[in-house]
């Protein structure tokens, strides 16, 4: 079965890859001893930082995963619009349910139900940048200040270049239809 | 344990109550899911973190915020903001390091440019987008996001 190889063969060379890093680190904290105490307790500190959140990071990405189903996505998100839709987007698109490579095909089942050009690039950008599980890891690492302001620009700007870029391609194809119009006649 | 990591193991906790109250079947694949992701994605972590213990006992601060601080001005954050676009980071991995920049001298502005277009631009995952929505539309959304990431930045980086 070379689909179940292949993640596999991934996860042993990122394990490889750690102990690389690994060696590596510990030759060159041989060559300058003095760093050794800093090194090892910044990492150490992070090290804590990350064990006491990523399991539970982890619990909430597989759980929305298996209950958000695409076909739920597809059928709340082809119909709505305006500002509903836009929240309705921004939400869908947070909602921890795969890597960015799965919402493509996703964007392309939204176009064909009829959802807004606004809508699906909203929805494509939210889920790039605001994934629930990512904004409880910078809560954790860069404070409530930082994650807030942050989540809360992302949110408004991609709203705006969403309804841009569906006003730009709006624009374009009606001066091209325009243009073929002229030419049938 | 910090109230944020509380905060974040009790929202697990309660999305697996209401989870296995509406579905036992399902709750088991999700925690399935769980687990892979866990044992594919604890490499990265490890490796980012033996980085960031590197990073901080071997460049002064005053190199880092040289750099990507605040005196670095808008070529600094172009840059960072550009690098962020080409990297293929997990963006769970891309907060510890960038709370580590932040913490030795790098600029709120940079750090938040670095993460935005991390996660917003993928020139890895451009082709496919490319392949499936199209030209027009895939160029478009990357090349704003750019631009929103770039004054995302700024703005965080007076407020901040």
């Amino acid at each position: 079965m070379p689909d179940k190889n292949k993640p596999r063969q991934e996860v042993i060379r990122g394990y490889v890859l750690f102990a690389v890093t690994l060696i590596a680190a510990a030759i060159i904290l041989w060559i300058f001893p003095t760093k050794i105490t800093v090194a090892t307790t910044t990492a150490w500190n992070y090290f804590l930082e990350m064990v006491m959140i990523l399991p539970a990071v982890m619990v909430i990405m597989g759980l929305f995963s298996v209950f958000v189903s695409k076909e739920l996505v597809v059928k709340y998100l082809g119909k709505t619009s305006g500002i509903k839709g836009i929240l309705l987007a921004v939400f869908f698109g947070a909602l921890p349910t795969g890597p960015l490579y799965i919402a493509f095909p996703l964007a392309v089942a939204l176009r064909s139900k009829g959802a807004s050009v606004s809508n699906i690039v909203i929805f494509l950008s939210a889920w790039a940048c605001i994934k629930l599980p990512q904004e409880l890891v910078e809560l954790q690492f860069l404070g409530i200040k930082f994650m807030a302001a942050r989540l809360a620009l992302t949110i408004l700007f991609v709203a705006i270049m969403g309804i841009f870029i569906e006003k730009l391609i709006e624009w374009t194809d009606k001066k091209r239809i325009g243009v073929s119009q002229e030419l049938g006649k | 344990m910090s109230t944020t990591a509380i905060f974040i193991n009790l929202f697990a906790l309660g999305c697996l109550v209401l989870a296995l109250v509406k579905d036992k079947g399902k709750t088991k694949q999700s925690l399935g899911v769980a687990v892979k992701s866990f044992i594919r994605i604890l490499p990265t972590v490890f490796i980012i973190i033996v980085i960031i213990g590197l990073l901080m006992a071997f460049v002064p601060p005053d190199q880092i915020s040289r750099f990507i601080g605040e005196q670095a001005g808008f070529g600094g954050l172009l840059a960072i903001a550009g690098l962020g676009a080409v990297l293929y980071i997990p963006a769970i991995i891309s907060f510890p390091l960038a709370a580590s920049l932040l913490q030795s001298g790098a600029g709120v502005a940079s750090v938040a440019a670095f993460i935005t277009t991390l996660t917003m631009i993928g020139v890895v995952t451009l082709p496919l987008e490319i392949k499936e929505l199209g030209k027009k539309m895939a160029f478009l959304r990357n090349g704003l996001s750019f631009i929103i990431a770039i004054v995302i930045a700024l703005i965080m980086g007076v407020i901040l």
